[in-house]
Parts: C-alpha cells; sequence; structure tokens
C-alpha cells in the first residue's frame, strides 16, 4: 500500500515552532463526497478543505479520470467561543469535539460543529456574483441623490471573486448536562443524535429549543455509577437503529422503534474477559473511545487503548477480528498510566470499501489493517518523512533491547506527546487526513487511487 | 510486597488527578472520574489482598505486619485533603522500604498478586463492602475510616451537584446523604 505525500503546500500552513493549545486539532471530517474536509481546533475554530479539480486538458494527458487534486483551504470560521456556566461556576471550553457534515441537498454545504455543551449548524455557501447597477445607489453602495437619476436600468449579476460564506443557521443549546462526545446525522436527513456521558439525545435539525432524550443511564444514585456513555452512531442505512459504546467495553445496539427511551438495549455486544490478562488497569483500557459503522452497515469497527475490534452485528459473543494497535504499551500501563497518556482517546476509521482500517498510535505513528489480507503497516505522519510526492516508509516499533533493525524505533524512544487522536479516510478513494496535534497530514496514494 | 507498594502508588496517584481534575477547564470529565475511581478501587481491593495474603502465608514477619496495618490507617489520614496526599507520601516511603523494594520485571506491575484469596472476591460495585479482616462498616464509618472510598464518592457527589440545575458546590456531607437529583 505504497502512498504519496502531499505537496507541503498544505503542511506549511500549519508549521510553527510551537505548539499553542488553541491550534491543537481535535476533530477531522470529509463529507459524503470526500471534497470537502473539515477540521476542528480546541480554540473553537473550524477549518475547511477543499479539494481542487484539476485543469480537463491535464486529466486528458495522464489519462486519468476524476479528481487527484490537492487540499486547500476553502473556509475559516470561529465556530464555538468560550463559555461560562454562571449557575454551576464551570468554564466551557470552546474545543471541537466533533464535526459531522449533512449529506448535501443544494448548492449551500451544511455541518454540525459541537463542543462539549452546544451544538451548531453551519451553512456554508458561495458567493461568485454580485449585482451591480443599482438604481438608488453608486458603485460604492452610497445613495444617489435622486434628482440626478435620469434613467431606469435592471441591476445585472456580474462575476467576482468567489467569497466563502458560512453563517449559523441553527444553535442547539441546554440539551445536555455532562460532556457531548458524539454527534451523528441519522439517514433520514431530518435528525441528528448527540450523546454525552450519560445520556443520548435526539434532535431534528429545524428545532432548536427541544430534545427527545433517547437514552439515560444515569442512576438514581450516583454513588452506583459504574459506566458511562463514550461514542454513538446512527446506523448509515437504518434511521431507526443506532449503537452507543461504553467505558466498560460494551456496545449497545439500540432500535428505536421498540421503544421511545432506548435504555434497554436491543443487542449487546461483549467480549468475556480473559481472566488472566486482569491488572489494575483493565477497566480503563477495556474503555472504548470510538465505534464506527461501516459502509456496508454489517460491521461495527471499536477502538480502545491497545485494540481495534470489528464485530459483526449478527454476532454479540465477541468481536469477529481483535488487531493489536501497540500491545507493547501493555507492560508499560503503569508509566501511561501516570502521564495520563492511558486516558487518550484514539479514534478510528474505515476506508471506503471496508476493507482496510486505520486507527492512530502514538509517536505520530498511524496503522493500518487489511482485513482481508490481514496484512498491516504502521507508517508516520512527520515533515522529515513527508517530502512531496515521497512514499511513506513503513515504519517498526521493537521491543527495548530486542534485535533492532535499521529504521527501527525502540518502545522506549517513543515520543508519547506525539498522538494521533483524530484520522479520517475519504468515502471512495484512498486518500487519508491524519492530525498530528496541530498538524494536517492529507496522503493520497497515487498508485491505487479508487478504494478496492 | 511490591504488588501492595505498586497499589498504593496507583491510589495516591489516582487521588492527585482526581483533585487536579477539579481545577481542570472544562470542569471534572465524569469518564475520567470513573476510570481513575475504578483504578483506585482495583488496587485498593488488590492491596487488601496481598495484605491478607501477606499475614496468613507469613505470620512471623511481624514487621510488615506492622507496617501494613500502619499503612492501613496511613491513606485514611493523607487522603482527606487535596494538599495531603503528597504530605502522606514522605511518611509513606519508610515503609515502602520496609516492605522491600520492587525488584521484579515491569510487566509485574500490572499483576494481580497471586496468591490464593481467603475469600471469594467478586468484583464490586462502587458502594463495596470492606473485607472481612478490616473492621465492620459501620464501624469504620463512624470512625471516618473509609479511606478512599469517601473520597472517592464524595468527589463523584460534587460533581452531580455541580452537574445539576440546582448547581451550588455541595458542603462537606457524610456519605450516606442523598444526592440532589439532576
Amino acid at each position: 500500500m505504497g502512498e504519496d505525500a502531499e505537496s507541503p503546500k498544505i503542511n506549511h500552513t500549519f508549521l510553527r515552532d510551537y505548539v499553542t493549545e488553541a491550534d491543537v486539532i481535535s476533530t477531522v471530517e470529509f463529507n459524503q463526497t470526500g471534497d470537502l474536509l473539515a477540521t476542528g481546533d480546541k480554540g473553537g475554530r473550524v477549518v475547511i478543505f477543499q479539494r481542487e479539480t484539476e485543469s480537463k486538458g491535464e486529466l486528458e494527458e495522464v489519462g486519468e479520470t476524476g479528481d487527484s487534486g490537492e487540499y486547500n483551504v476553502y473556509s475559516t470560521f470561529q465556530s464555538h467561543e468560550p463559555d461560562f456556566d454562571y449557575l454551576k461556576s464551570l468554564e466551557i471550553e470552546e474545543k471541537i469535539n466533533k464535526i459531522r457534515w449533512l449529506p448535501q441537498q443544494n448548492a449551500a454545504h451544511f455541518l454540525l460543529s459541537t463542543n462539549d455543551k452546544t451544538i451548531k449548524l453551519w451553512k456554508v455557501s458561495e458567493r461568485d456574483k454580485r449585482p451591480e447597477g443599482y438604481n438608488l445607489k453608486d458603485e460604492e453602495g452610497r445613495f444617489k441623490d435622486v434628482s440626478t437619476i435620469t434613467s431606469l436600468q435592471v441591476p445585472v449579476l456580474k462575476p467576482t471573486d468567489l467569497m466563502v460564506e458560512v453563517r449559523p443557521r441553527r444553535v442547539f443549546s441546554n440539551g445536555h448536562t455532562y460532556h457531548v462526545n458524539s454527534i451523528s446525522v441519522n439517514s433520514d436527513g431530518e435528525t441528528y443524535l448527540s450523546a454525552d456521558d450519560l445520556r443520548i439525545n435526539m434532535w431534528h435539525l429545524g428545532i432548536t429549543d427541544r430534545s427527545f432524550n433517547i437514552v439515560d443511564i444515569k442512576p438514581a444514585n450516583m454513588e452506583d455509577l459504574t459506566e458511562v456513555i463514550t461514542a454513538s452512531e446512527f446506523h448509515p442505512h437504518h434511521c431507526h437503529l443506532f449503537v452507543y459504546s461504553s467505558s466498560k467495553g460494551t456496545l449497545r445496539l439500540c432500535d428505536m422503534r421498540a421503544s421511545a427511551l432506548c435504555d434497554k438495549h436491543t443487542k449487546l455486544f461483549e467480549e468475556p474477559e480473559d481472566p488472566g490478562s486482569r491488572s489494575f488497569f483493565s477497566e480503563i483500557i477495556s474503555s472504548v473511545s470510538d465505534v464506527k459503522f461501516s459502509h456496508s452497515g454489517r460491521y461495527l469497527l471499536t477502538r480502545d487503548y491497545l485494540t481495534a475490534k470489528v464485530w459483526d452485528l449478527n454476532m454479540d459473543k465477541g468481536p469477529v477480528e481483535t488487531y493489536q494497535v501497540h500491545d507493547y504499551l501493555r507492560s508499560k500501563l503503569c508509566s501511561l498510566y501516570e502521564n495520563d497518556c492511558i486516558f487518550d482517546k484514539f479514534e478510528c476509521a474505515w476506508n471506503g470499501s471496508d476493507s482496510v482500517i486505520m486507527t492512530g498510535a502514538y509517536n505520530n505513528f498511524f496503522r493500518m489493517f487489511d482485513r482481508n489480507t490481514k496484512r498491516d503497516v504502521t507508517l508516520e505522519a512527520s515533515r522529515e518523512s513527508s517530502k512531496p510526492r515521497a512514499v511513506l516508509k513503513p515504519r517498526r516499533v521493537c521491543a527495548a533491547g530486542g534485535k533492532r533493525r535499521k529504521d527501527d524505533i525502540s518502545v522506549d524512544s517513543l515520543d508519547f506527546t506525539k498522538k494521533i487522536l483524530h484520522t479520517a479516510w475519504h468515502p471512495n478513494e484512498n486518500i487519508i487526513a491524519i492530525a498530528a496535534t496541530n498538524n494536517l497530514y492529507i496522503f493520497q496514494d497515487r498508485v491505487n487511487p479508487e478504494t478496492q | 510486597m511490591e504488588v501492595s507498594a505498586e497499589a498504593k502508588r496507583i491510589m495516591v496517584v489516582a487521588l492527585g488527578k482526581l483533585y487536579s481534575s477539579r481545577t481542570q477547564r472544562g470542569g471534572l470529565r465524569l469518564h475520567r472520574s470513573l476510570l481513575l475511581t475504578l483504578v483506585m478501587k482495583s488496587a485498593r481491593d488488590l492491596y487488601h489482598e496481598a495484605q491478607a495474603t501477606a499475614e496468613s502465608v507469613a505470620p512471623g514477619y511481624e514487621l510488615q505486619q506492622h507496617a501494613a496495618a500502619e499503612v492501613t490507617t496511613e491513606p485514611h489520614v493523607e487522603l482527606q485533603g487535596p494538599a495531603s496526599p503528597t504530605a502522606g507520601q514522605p511518611r509513606t516511603l519508610p515503609r515502602e522500604e520496609v516492605g522491600g523494594p520492587p525488584t521484579e520485571l515491569d510487566n509485574k506491575e500490572n499483576m494481580c498478586p497471586s496468591g490464593p484469596a481467603q475469600h471469594s472476591r467478586k468484583r464490586r460495585g462502587k458502594a463495596a463492602v470492606e473485607p472481612d479482616f478490616l473492621p465492620c462498616k459501620k464501624a469504620k464509618l463512624e470512625q471516618a475510616n473509609c479511606g478512599p472510598q469517601l473520597i472517592v464518592n464524595s468527589v463523584l457527589l460534587d460533581y452531580v451537584n455541580c452537574g445539576s440545575e440546582l448547581g451550588a458546590p455541595p458542603p462537606p456531607l457524610p456519605l450516606q446523604r442523598a444526592i440532589a437529583a439532576c
């Protein structure tokens, strides 16, 4: 799976000698066509990239069809501001936790972005024409003296430089007591869900002053709390199905046709714990940090601290595939607990054909697992290894003191401050977006551009 | 013995993290607090198991027993206030030395004590019953002797109250007081 590095033009936009907290990317998401890529950061900003279409002349020469262009900045806007809950004396972070695109219905694009408490619907539209030839106003917009007007003219639309306008269309607030960790747009195109630690709400995209609570796992006595909701997603095709993951490592599939409140799951996916591998940190590392339906809707992909697992919706006894992401960390859990890394929440992603899964790791490494060939690869997102047109070199982590090949890196040399938590895969092609702290890397496979 | 020392260290670190998370931007994170609580409970249970094993297997090691008994009371004192985990640490260090320095491989730090438990120990819920060899729960509560559990649940209560529409940070409450519903 050779891949080319994206032009450094993109990377240079984000290159800085220091990392300010606000610039750390906190979410990455392609839209349904893959032409737009949105990133959110800790400072509450959203940056949208658009894929450039190559000119027809070039395409004919090369014999390629379709786009294979670069991604350039399309629009930037401040989505959320720092807020303060005066009643509870709590600061509300502006960090964007998740972005989800709505399916495109007209010329404009819509996306949902959320911080810990508030979800917003943004409309992204282009303006490339402006009316000219007003009767009452001159070119600068100043009102004309009426007595100087001798004739009537019809204003015409003239092309201008492209302007991208982003406006907030809806603000969905006061729906959550706890911190929102997920949003997911329903396939019905009208509703979406938002999940916090203990509750999941369903909203209508057009209604902001109320939502339906569909899951509530808050115990009557908080002392009895044993698990929280960590992620949630609607089924890609069935508008009545959604899944949510818990800190205990379980998945619950819920059918909204069964009852209004889906506290009782339709299916519970759980892998029995291996008593031999029990440790102080078993609960922490079994907590699911991300759950994603496959594009087909048949499988679920989950990520916990050390593994990525594929589950078949038809089988709830356990995952059908388990991939070790960085098992060499299993003996380092105590140190990772002390430096807080054990609480890191890694995301995971499917490729367009559901044949490959991807997830991030430490040292700016990210991993891909081919489900069919069972081959896996470790790649690095770094400036040194990402020269334009360069092929990414597979990396290998070896045990401390073990046999080392050239270019291998020892477990003890891993940089745990460089973590890839957020990754995204283009819906149709082999293009991936990797967020490495404050840098965004976009890699394209020029050899096999189409997902197989 | 290194398991006991490890368990104690984990408990102390967990408490430090719980307290520092109170001042974090964005407020207490319920998920993180829950995981820390679970780790602390795991560590505490395994610590008590290790102590019970040590006591039953080697009754002659009076010095270690003495250390164990004193260490059991240690956490209650050192965990009462936010500053005390660090204050308590210098006092616990000599006891760790008494117990013997950890000599095992890295992996050992993650492993549960292999000695047979005196009683079958199922996974417990948050409001756990204390092991039999310790004073009974009622007595422990009256002596304010619950140690980590008391503080842990206070932290979660605190979070809940911060999260409720009724607002207002809670005054210090005994554990049995009901929480205002959110």
